[in-house]
């Protein structure tokens, strides 16, 4: 295997992984809160690449047929505000009611929410796959032999400044920091005067609007969308979660990268048709092997 | 919200803490049980998401927990090609019982054990192709495919539950996500699956002289009577008490004794065979299988039965299989509308009605469910 060949991989590695660290953030942050898996998460990726059409189709004759980056990352902060507001609408309506109730019940609204979303999506655009109406260029470069389009390159930049912006937003600000201390005690946290119920409220749009961002990314780079497209995402993003440690910010997105890579050298030796399969089989070894992930501390339900 | 909060200080706040990271807090998960639902009501462990409130016993309840009331329906089944014996009829109606079977396998693993599994399908994806695959390429008898399905049901079940069922009950809604991507990608894919086309021509059991769908619907009406009264057995037995321990509190189950891992582990194979079970008798059914029978929609379907049923109810679980096996024969063109109310159908029923429309009782006679259960009133008759 040649060296440039090799980079190409990791480079492949690398974009995909931006995509799925984008969505196993908002996994990470609600998982780390309230110990919810939200299994409407990568519906709400498919909700961010369909609002980011919506406008798009809304907004075509101002834009003209080509889209410059700028425009994208306008349509992207508008449709990540309103994925934002629906997963904000999703918990109060769907989450909230069952914060007592068993764990059972809330796993099984969360499959409940994530089919209401994609078919409540297939009922109102149609069960066909929708095409964007803008198109990046393909204009591309090498570095050191290796191929990388603008729109990628951008995108990256994009999903990395998200990124920062949620370190920061988590490590610095005072309600991210009400967002750790409530993962550690949130009963604590209720004596102290932090309102949980909004914090929770504010966790949910933030890792909502991240994964909007990366919809309206992937719906403007693969130029296809559908309702089902989230479903494979989510469970990927929850595999990268699961490889950082789930509950660890920084682990989310240092699993996704792997999981990108592990896919992109995957995809090399085995051929597209066995990705998923791989990144599954993967998922399960590691739970196998290294339960808490690679960041992760605890993940048992011992007491 | 919060004014709600305000007025009422001490019953929300408790319970939206304690179940938000039960983990954080230093008492154990039943402690908190105890805390938050008063001790009667945990004291009744194994009524399930049922609050264990005493009701009023109607005729018509009592008329379908008479015990010959299932021998009935069971009659009923049998003599329904002497009813009516168009082809569409006793189609449909092997399809029902069917689902009726992964409906009663999946009641043992999410109903009587409290394990999501979300990728049941794949279960009777292993079945189906199992029995197809060696029916067709190696000419078996469909009879003698049974052991092997049983052992590939079980070695799947062994190998998705292995790893999984001492993690969090989470891990393995999502790993079993997996798994069901994973069982379906890999048929698709692979030379003697018959990839995309699937395998087909797959023989049937024998016609004894009948009409071949009228005897395949028998055998099916027998298997499938018979996975319902052992399933419901289960449930009542040793283990099955053990099942709805861990399920209501597994912390509180493993200080009692209970094997905690082995008993899920239990859960989880049994709800495999009959998995691969069904999928025999689907193969047989439909002589031709393909990938995209086994998706998670799938699974999906078979989880809003056993929800809409009541989790851990066998009566209810039939009845809620049953509705949704013949709901698309009476929606026929709005196929995304039905499952966008499934999806909500889901939320609501487990804000609303978490127990499903015909819940498990816990196992009391109505005569006992009508006497009062607090305790201090026998100790101040006593002295």
């Amino acid at each position: 295997m040649d060296l440039e060949y090799l980079l190409q991989l990791i480079l492949n590695g690398l974009f995909v992984g931006s995509f799925y660290g984008l969505v196993a953030l908002g996994y990470s942050m609600v998982y780390g809160i309230i110990k919810l898996l939200n299994f409407a998460h990568g519906d709400i990726y498919m909700l961010g690449a369909f609002s980011g059409y919506t406008l798009l189709t809304i907004g075509a004759g101002v834009i003209g047929g080509q889209a410059s980056i700028i425009v994208l990352v306008v349509i992207m902060l508008i449709a990540m505000v309103l994925t934002g507001t629906i997963g904000l609408i999703l918990e109060r309506v769907a989450y909230r009611p069952l914060r007592s109730a068993p764990r059972l019940s809330v796993l099984i609204t969360a499959v409940g929410a994530s089919f209401a979303l994609e078919y409540g999506i297939a009922v109102s655009f149609g069960p066909n796959p929708r095409v964007y109406p803008v198109g990046l260029g393909n204009e591309s470069f090498t570095i050191f032999g290796a191929r990388l389009t603008y729109a990628q390159l951008a995108m990256m930049l994009i999903a990395v400044a998200l990124m920062v912006g949620l370190d920061q937003i988590v490590r610095r600000t005072r309600s991210g920091r009400a967002m750790r201390a409530i993962s550690q005690d949130p009963k604590a946290c209720l004596l102290m005067g932090i309102n949980v119920d909004s914090v929770i409220s504010r966790t949910f749009f933030v890792g909502s609007a991240l994964a909007g961002a990366a919809g309206v990314m992937s719906g403007a780079y693969y130029g296809k969308i559908d309702f089902l497209m989230g479903f494979i995402i989510g469970l990927k993003a929850f595999t990268a979660a699961v490889i950082g440690g789930i509950g660890n910010l920084r682990g989310a997105v240092l699993g996704a990268i792997v999981l990108g890579l592990l896919e992109s050298f995957g995809t090399a030796w085995l051929g597209s048709e066995w990705r998923d399969v791989f990144a599954f089989g993967f998922l399960i070894l590691f739970l196998t092997v290294r339960p808490t992930g690679l960041l992760g501390e605890r993940v048992t339900e011992r007491v | 919200m919060s004014t709600d909060r305000t007025n009422r200080p001490e019953q929300p706040n408790a319970s939206a803490t304690n179940r938000t990271a039960p983990d954080a807090v230093d008492a154990s998960a039943f402690v908190n049980a105890v805390d938050n639902r008063g001790d009667t009501k945990v004291a009744l462990a194994g009524s399930g998401l049922a609050p264990g409130k005493p009701r009023k016993v109607s005729p018509v309840s009592r008329l379908i927990s008479h015990p010959w009331f299932g021998l009935v329906i069971v009659a009923l089944a049998v003599a329904l090609p002497f009813i009516d014996s168009r082809a569409y009829t006793i189609r449909i109606s092997t399809d029902a019982l069917i689902f009726v079977m992964l409906a009663v396998g999946l009641n043992i693993v999410v109903g009587y054990c409290g394990l999501l599994d979300l990728g049941y399908a794949a279960f009777f994806a292993i079945g189906a192709y199992t029995s197809g695959v060696l029916t067709t390429t190696f000419g078996w008898p469909v009879i003698a495919t049974i052991p092997c399905v049983v052992v590939a049901a079980v070695i799947g079940g062994l190998l998705i539950g292995g790893p999984t069922l001492r993690l969090r009950s989470d891990y393995l809604a999502i790993v079993t996500l997996g798994f069901g991507e994973i069982v379906r990608i890999t048929a698709n894919n692979l030379e003697f699956t018959g990839g995309p086309n699937g395998v087909f021509g797959i023989p049937d059991f024998g016609d004894f002289g009948l009409r071949a769908d009228i005897a395949t619907y028998w055998i099916v009406t027998v298997v499938v009577a018979l996975a319902v009264l052992a399933s419901a057995r289960l449930g009542r037995g040793r283990l099955g008490r053990a099942w709805r321990f861990v399920r209501e509190d597994e912390d509180a189950a493993e200080a009692m004794g209970i094997h905690t891992y082995k008993v899920k582990f239990a859960a989880y194979v049994t709800g495999a065979i009959f998995g691969g079970l069904a999928g025999v008798l689907f193969a047989v059914h439909q002589t031709a299988i393909s990938p995209p029978s086994f998706n998670f929609l799938y699974s999906a379907l078979i989880l809003m039965a056993v929800v809409l049923g009541g989790m851990g109810s066998t009566p209810g679980v039939v009845v809620g299989a049953v509705i949704i096996a013949l709901l698309p024969e009476l929606l026929r063109g709005v196929e995304n509308w039905r499952y966008f109310v499934f999806g909500v159908l889901l939320i609501v029923l487990m804000i609303f009605r978490p127990q499903g429309i015909w819940p498990h009782r816990v196992g009391e006679t109505p005569a006992k469910v009508r006497r009062k259960p607090m305790r201090e009133d026998d100790v101040e008759v006593v002295p």
